[in-house]
């Protein structure tokens, strides 16, 4: 299968190529090949279970901790294959960082949760000014500032989700992948990370998990549509949402799925 | 509301005869537990008041700084005391740190395969081995095999037959501990880059390090009372003079109660009294220090 590709000049962050992920037997993607281009907004949507979380983790290398996951094709980033023998996860993590589905701080104060990374990644640099900065940029600076000090548990949700934004910024990678990073939020906290994410796209590349197919609409540029593990269309956002080639695709983004 | 108003009214929703018969069940059952969890209080308090009404008197100075004596009134605890004092420490300064370890190795770094499996059941077995085996192997290797460097009947070849006793209940104590520690938070901090190493050390451990700190207090309070294994290798019974070292000769609480309560005469009954007092106040602290750690650092994740 040929790399589906949206840009003209092939400037991509990231491009699969037949790309598949067993769990033990279980095929749960099917030799996936898309690029995924710089500085855009690439949402994954699909039904539950249809392999959304497994191929972003493919993006982080973040399936090599599931003892029984086993993952076959190339990954290219900056024309490195990322499951090359040569390539180190742990790099391939700070490069291309992660948000999670459910907020997972710390048990540790606000500021340490930030600090974590450039501490353990020896950045060196001014971790004070790498945490207030990270934290401006996930628009939590202003409700924390007085008290960094105290126990990140302390947050609420939404807050936790952007403190965990914070902890990814900080660490300066060039791709965010981020699964579902609003679906325990309330409306205001999701519309803040929706505007925090029209922000960080400048600098960064992101490639977000959603259920919401406004949210999807709303935020991306270019959406994947996959099912029981294979991408049945990739293309334009609104492409997808107006004009999908699919019937399948159709039927799943206008809700007359299953 | 008027009183007709109400009496027109049918209630449909007061307690059915059935529901009668279920409480009662709940109740009788409630009375069972209740009957049985008071006879096990019961039995420790008159244990407790007995040994207390028995020793409390010989409780004095002489009793704290004094050698077993002959005399009954001019025998004291010092050296058994000391020697249960450094025992534990020995077995904590040795238990703690290859418990962790081994723990830390089987949750974190240990392929879950065969091998895994065939040393988890090992150490859940050797959990159940009576203490008295224990010292038959201190014996054959501490103090035989490797008597020039333990000193022989020593307190450390003491503390090292007590460390491998207590071992395999604190790995698994400190597993459960590591396994309590959320994966989520494991995702995060390899999400970021770090090591394996770095995740543990910075995450994993210090967030079960309350619950491996309670196993371990729990695994030492049940060394303190042991007996059979340092008979076995040879503690001594009557000792006039404190450990100065690892290497030296030494007797524990538990032995030197045994040696009062054999003697006929009843002095030496209320020594043992008073010498059971002073061994359960270090068990009771102990058990204390451990939930003060486990309520203290309670998380909440
Ligand atoms: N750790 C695992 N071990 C075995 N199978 C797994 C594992 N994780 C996921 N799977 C399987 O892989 C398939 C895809 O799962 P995945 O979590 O990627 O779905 P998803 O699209 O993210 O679903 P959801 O929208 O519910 O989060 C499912 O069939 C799932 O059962
Ligand atoms: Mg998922």
């Amino acid at each position: 299968m040929s790399t589906i590709r949206v840009t003209a000049g092939g400037d991509a962050a990231l491009e699969t190529r037949d790309v598949s992920v067993f769990y033990g037997s279980n095929e749960a993607i099917k030799t996936v090949s898309f690029e995924i281009p710089r500085n855009k907004v690439v949402a994954l949507i699909g039904p539950s279970g249809c392999g959304k979380s497994t191929l972003l983790r493919v993006f982080n290398r973040m399936n090599d901790l599931v003892p029984t996951a086993r993952v076959t094709g190339e990954v290219l980033f900056q024309g490195e294959d990322l499951y090359a023998d040569h390539v180190d996860p742990v790099e391939v993590r700070r490069r291309i960082g992660m948000v999670f589905q459910k907020p997972n701080p710390f048990p540790k104060s606000i500021y340490d949760n930030v600090a974590f990374g450039p501490k353990i990644n020896g950045t060196g640099g001014d971790i004070d000014a790498i945490v207030e900065q990270s934290l401006q940029q996930a628009a939590l600076w202003d409700e924390v500032k007085d008290r960094l000090s105290a126990s990140a548990l302390e947050l609420s949700g939404g807050q936790q989700q952007r403190l965990c934004i914070a902890r990814a910024l900080a660490v300066t990678p060039e791709i965010l992948l981020m699964d579902e990073p609003a679906s325990a939020l309330d409306p205001i906290a999701t519309a803040k990370i929706e505007e925090l994410i029209h922000q960080l796209v400048a600098d960064y590349t992101i490639v977000i998990v959603t259920h919401n197919m406004q949210q999807a609409a709303r935020v991306s540029d270019y959406t994947a549509y996959l099912y029981l593990g294979e991408l049945i269309e990739y293309d334009d956002t609104n492409t997808i949402f107006t004009a999908p080639t699919e019937k399948h695709t159709e039927d799943y983004v206008t809700g007359r799925f299953g | 509301m008027t009183g007709e108003a109400h009496a027109a009214v049918e209630f449909q929703l007061s307690t059915p005869p059935d529901l009668v018969r279920r409480r009662r069940m709940g109740r009788i059952f409630e009375l069972a537990c209740l009957v049985t969890a008071a006879a096990g209080v019961v039995v420790l308090a008159v244990l407790l008041v007995d040994v207390i009404v028995d020793g409390a008197g010989w409780l004095n100075r002489t009793f704290f700084t004094r050698p077993p004596s002959r005399i009954p009134t001019r025998a004291g605890i010092l050296p058994a005391l000391a020697g249960t004092i450094w025992l534990m420490s020995l077995v904590a300064l040795i238990s703690f740190p290859l418990g962790v370890a081994a723990a830390v190795y089987l949750e974190e770094y240990a392929e879950k395969g065969w091998l895994q499996t065939i040393i988890q059941t090992n150490i859940a077995n050797l959990a159940g081995v009576p203490s008295i085996v224990y010292g038959i192997l201190g014996l054959a290797v501490f103090v035989r095999w490797m008597g020039g460097l333990t000193g022989g009947r020593s307190v450390l070849s003491g503390a090292l037959t007590i460390s491998l006793l207590i071992l395999p209940v604190l790995i698994i104590a400190a597993q459960e501990a590591i396994r309590a520690v959320p994966n989520s938070i494991r995702d995060a901090s390899y999400g970021l880059g770090a090591t394996k190493w770095q995740t543990v050390r910075h995450h994993v451990l210090p967030n079960a390090l309350p619950g491996i700190l309670t196993g371990t207090i729990l695994a030492l309070s049940r060394a303190i009372g042991e007996t059979a294994p340092l008979i076995m290798i040879g503690a001594l019974t009557f000792i006039a003079f404190t450990p100065e070292g690892p290497r030296d000769a030494f007797t524990v609480l538990p032995i030197q109660i045994f040696n009062w309560v054999s003697r006929p005469q009843d002095d030496f009954r209320h020594l043992a009294a008073a010498a059971i007092i002073v061994l359960l106040v270090l068990l009771l602290s102990m058990n204390a220090l451990a939930i003060w750690l486990r309520n203290r650092y309670e998380k909440e994740w």
